[in-house]
This record gives structure tokens, sequence and C-alpha cells, in this order.
């Protein structure tokens, strides 16, 4: 076994070797600008492009055409929203999305405000599931378009698009989707699925950082958003700069990769998972964050009661990467919101912790996580104020603590 | 981030975990923080009622490696002093030895005023007026 085992592949995974090989040479004797169309170094690389816009695009059952290159998600999910609310102005102002979104998705909301947006965040149950009925009532004529991702990054719970799809296309009103943690783990199909526009991310599926793409629907109906970079004009005019070649060819293959594998990789994953989740749940006093029956088949978000994330994890740290909910571990000293939207406590929500599984995981990294894990709650809460005080049957409501 | 080698150790060897009997004339207990905030922190002082001296502390943290580091340093130090002595402790000490980065002064301060209401604790239960603690320095903006 070698160390430290990653479980955070929802914050990045590795490039997958057979990656790094397709796109090495667009570094080195194949270095040229896509747009060059008047030599060979031009033609090669565009060539490659188109490749690689092909592999992505069968990924998600969408043209090739449909591609719109970018550095990544954030891009890919600003591009949409202030795409979408600059081109559709004289439709209306109004978008709807959810409390749940990442972060890039609602700042640019909060920056659309500004604007003169208006924007609805629909709340999240305690499984951090929308309720459809709330979402239909929430259209109003001046509705432009509903955002809501895939699958959240931080309990991995999967929206049903197929269902908000058939609402947004019943009211005219368009439907992006962030797919990051969901492209290359589930199958999408954005045709069956009514997706308008979707957005992801290659290094969230082996592929290299700086690189994504957004999915703009061509046909039935044509969606267009408005350039958010002024420049030459590439990408069918919806995102300008000078292709980032190796990326892009990087990205295609991690795609190729992922709709070849993705069947029995999801059956593995989803295999280790409930064998790491199974196994946690056991210990006392220890709780699943997110729905269970919609979810991606690699991650689960367990709380550790009466422990706090950051601590819990500095025990295995050095030979274990996981993330925590806890607010220790953020900038902004503030407990995951996600967590918070489905209703946690903020003592729970510092006491959680996201195990993410990915490609290069074992059974045996599975196996000894369980191990290290089950040992550093134990250590923790024999350290622990708080459940020396569960032990002695205290209500901790009654306790008075001074928050500092 | 990455921890000083002082917070590590700390950690992985806490000075003191442990529970005093707090109904005990002689033993003063701080309870300071919450349990939404992300830390509490819990420590008990035992003192000799002749000497005024503090033959024994323990605590019980729930918080981050910094939390726990700051509480076991905390007790370590204060073991031995005398109630008065202790009741000095400065959280710029705890942070300068741990080498604390600003994020987590928040875990000194509570250290400190852990110490102080342990012995505030035990000057209420043995007759003494408890003295006022003045606000510790570089409170974090977010707390």
């Amino acid at each position: 076994m070698k160390f430290p085992i990653y479980l955070d592949n929802s914050a990045t995974t590795p490039v997958d070797p057979r990656v790094l090989e397709a796109m090495l040479p667009y570094f080195k004797e194949k270095f040229g600008n896509a747009s060059s169309r008047s030599h060979s170094f031009g033609w090669i690389a565009e060539e490659a492009v188109d490749y690689a816009r092909e592999q992505v695009a069968r990924l998600i059952q969408a043209d090739p055409k449909e591609i719109i290159f970018t550095s990544g998600a954030t891009e890919s999910n600003n591009l949409a929203l202030k795409g979408v609310f600059e081109m559709y102005q004289s439709k209306g102002n109004h978008i709807i999305t959810v409390v749940t979104e990442h972060k890039c998705v609602l700042e640019a909301a909060r920056h659309l405000e500004r604007q003169g947006a208006e924007i609805t965040y629909l709340p999240v149950n305690s499984k951090g599931e929308i309720d459809l009925s709330q979402l239909e009532d929430a259209i109003r004529p001046t509705t432009v378009l509903i955002s809501v991702m895939y699958a959240n990054n931080e309990i991995g719970v999967i929206h049903p698009i197929r269902e908000i799809s058939a609402i947004a296309e019943r009211h005219g009103v368009l439907l992006h989707t962030d797919a990051t943690q969901a492209a290359g783990k589930v199958p999408i199909d954005v045709k069956k699925e009514g997706i308008h526009l979707l957005s992801m991310s290659a290094h969230k599926m082996y592929g290299p950082k700086g690189v994504g793409c957004l999915y703009v629907r061509r046909r039935n109906p044509r969606v267009k958003v408005t350039a958010q970079m002024d420049g030459g004009g590439h990408e069918r005019g919806m995102r300008s700069g000078t292709l980032n070649v190796p990326g892009i060819v990087g990205f295609g293959a991690a795609c190729e990769i992922c709709s070849r594998e993705m069947k029995q990789e999801a059956e593995r994953l989803s295999y280790l998972r409930n064998k790491l989740e199974i196994a946690l749940l056991q210990i006392e006093e220890v709780a699943l964050n997110g729905s269970t029956e919609n979810r991606l088949p690699h991650l689960t978000n367990l709380s550790f009661k009466w422990v706090e994330g950051e601590g819990l994890m500095m025990a295995f740290n050095k030979d274990i990467a996981v993330s925590s909910g806890s607010a220790c571990t953020s900038a902004s000293l503030e407990p995951s919101y996600v967590l918070k939207a489905l209703g946690l406590g903020d003592e729970l929500a510092h006491s959680s912790i996201r195990f993410s599984l990915g490609r290069f995981n074992t059974e045996e990294e599975i196996d000894y996580t369980i191990e290290r894990v089950t040992d550093a709650v134990q250590r923790l809460r024999e350290m622990s104020p708080l459940w020396e005080m569960y032990k002695e049957g205290i209500d901790l409501k009654t306790v008075e603590f001074r928050p500092h | 981030m990455a921890y000083s080698k002082k917070v590590l150790d700390h950690y992985e060897n806490p000075r003191n975990v442990g529970t005093l009997d707090k109904n005990k004339i002689n033993v003063g207990t701080g309870l300071v923080g919450a349990p939404e905030c992300g830390d509490v922190m819990r420590l008990q002082i035992e003192v000799d009622p002749e000497t005024q001296r503090i033959i024994d502390a323990k605590f019980k943290t729930f918080g981050c490696g910094s939390a726990i580091a700051s509480s076991s340093l905390a007790t370590e130090w204060i073991i031995g002093k005398t109630v008065d002595e202790a009741m000095q402790l400065n959280n710029m000490d705890i942070v300068e030895e741990l080498a604390l980065p600003p994020v987590k002064i928040h875990c000194s301060v509570l250290a400190e005023d852990a110490v102080k209401a342990a012995i505030n604790d035990y000057r209420v239960k043995n007759g003494l007026p408890p003295i006022a603690v003045e606000e510790p320095a570089s409170q974090n903006v977010n707390n």
C-alpha cells in the first residue's frame, strides 16, 4: 500500500497516465495554435481539438459542435448564468437555483442580483433534495433559467434532472446543470434528459486542471450565451482565447476512458464506498448526511458526533487524505453551508467528513481507512468533553456554553 | 495548512487528558466555547489549599488540533504554579510556543479563558470573589 491514501477525489483527481500520455506531444512537437490556419502546426492542433471535442461530446451524448471549451467548471458556470442572463434579458430577469449549489453558481447569481436579476434560491430537505412542486411554483413569466447541479459535491445527492427538465420544458425555461461531480461517474444524456446547458471539468475525471467545457444546445431550442470575454471569437463566439490544446486533448482522453469504463468503475466504487460506509456507521453516534437513494457511487459524507472534523482528520491525515465540513478547514471559519442547508446543526456540520473514492483506490486502502478512522474517533472521543457529557446522559441543550 | 511540530506533539501525546472530581471543594472547573462554534474546552485545576498551588490539572477538548494542543499546553504550564501566577497566563504565549497561525489564535484565547474560568470557579467555591477577566487579545474577527 502506498501512503498517503487519497480519498478526496471530489476535490480533484490525479491525471490518469493514459491521459498524460495523450497530452505530452501537444506540449512538445505538436505545440501549434489551433487557430493557425496557414500551416501544419495549426492544422495538427486543430485536428486534435476536434477529436477531443468528439470524445467530450460522446460522454454526454451531445453533438461536438455543442461543446464550448473553457478553463473549467467555474468559468462554465459563470458563462452559463451570466451569458444566459445577458442574452435573454428581453425575455426576463429571473433565475431559479438551489442553496446547495457550488459557490461559483451562487456567487455568479449574487453578481447578477447586483445587475438587476431576481434569483430564487430553492431550499433542500434533510436529504439534500429539492421539492419539484416548489420548483414549478417558483417559475414566473420572467424566468429565463433554472440552474440545478447534477450531483452535489459534498453529499453526492443526484437531482432528478429529467423531472426538472420536464418542468422547464413545460414553461419554456432553459435548464442549466453543473455536472462537475457527475460527469464521467454516472451516465448523462443531454438530449434524453432535456438539458440545455451543462458544465463539466476535466480534473474531476482524471484529466488535467485548467480545462472544462460548457455544453450549449444547438437545436430544439437553439441556445445562445453572451460571451463573457472579448477576443478573437473562438468557440463559436462564446468563449474567446487561444485554446488550451494539451489540456483539451487530455480532457478528451479522460472523457473517452470514462465513457468506456464508467459502468464497471461505478460498481467497483459503490462496493468500496458501501463497505467503508457500513463499517463506519457501526461506530456509535455516527450519522450519514444526505440521501442514500439517488447519489453518486463513490462518495459518502458522515458526521462523527461529539468530535470535531479537523481534529479528527489530524489523527490520520498524514496517511489518509479526506475533507471536512468543519469550519476550521475553510477560510471563512464557517461550517459547510451545504450541510447547514440540510438542517444539520452547526455542531454536526463541524463533525462531518467527506470520503470520496476514485479510480486508483483499492480495497486494501479502504480496509486500512476503516481501521484508522475507527481508532481516531475513539481516541478523540476520549478527549472530548461533549462525549463525556453525552455518555453521562447530560442533555447538551441544557448546558450553558459560552460562545466566544 | 501544516501544523507546527509542537502542535503535532501535543496532539499526538496530549498531556493531562482527563477529569477531576468537580464536586471537590479544591477543584475548579472551566467550560468554555460552544459546540456550534466547533470548540469546547473543559479545563480543571486541583489546588492545594495550604500553598494555593495548582497540584493537578486536566482537560478535555472538542476541537481542532490547535485547540487540543492549546489546552494541553495550558495544563502543562499551570501545574506547579500558584493560582495567582496561573491567572497571569497570556494567550499570546501559547500562540508563540505553538507557532499558531492567525486563524488559530482563537484556540489560544479559549485556553486562556478556560484556565481563568477554572480559577474563578475554584475561587467562588471557596468564598472568594471571581477575578474580572479582561477580554484576551487578538480575538479573531470571525468569532
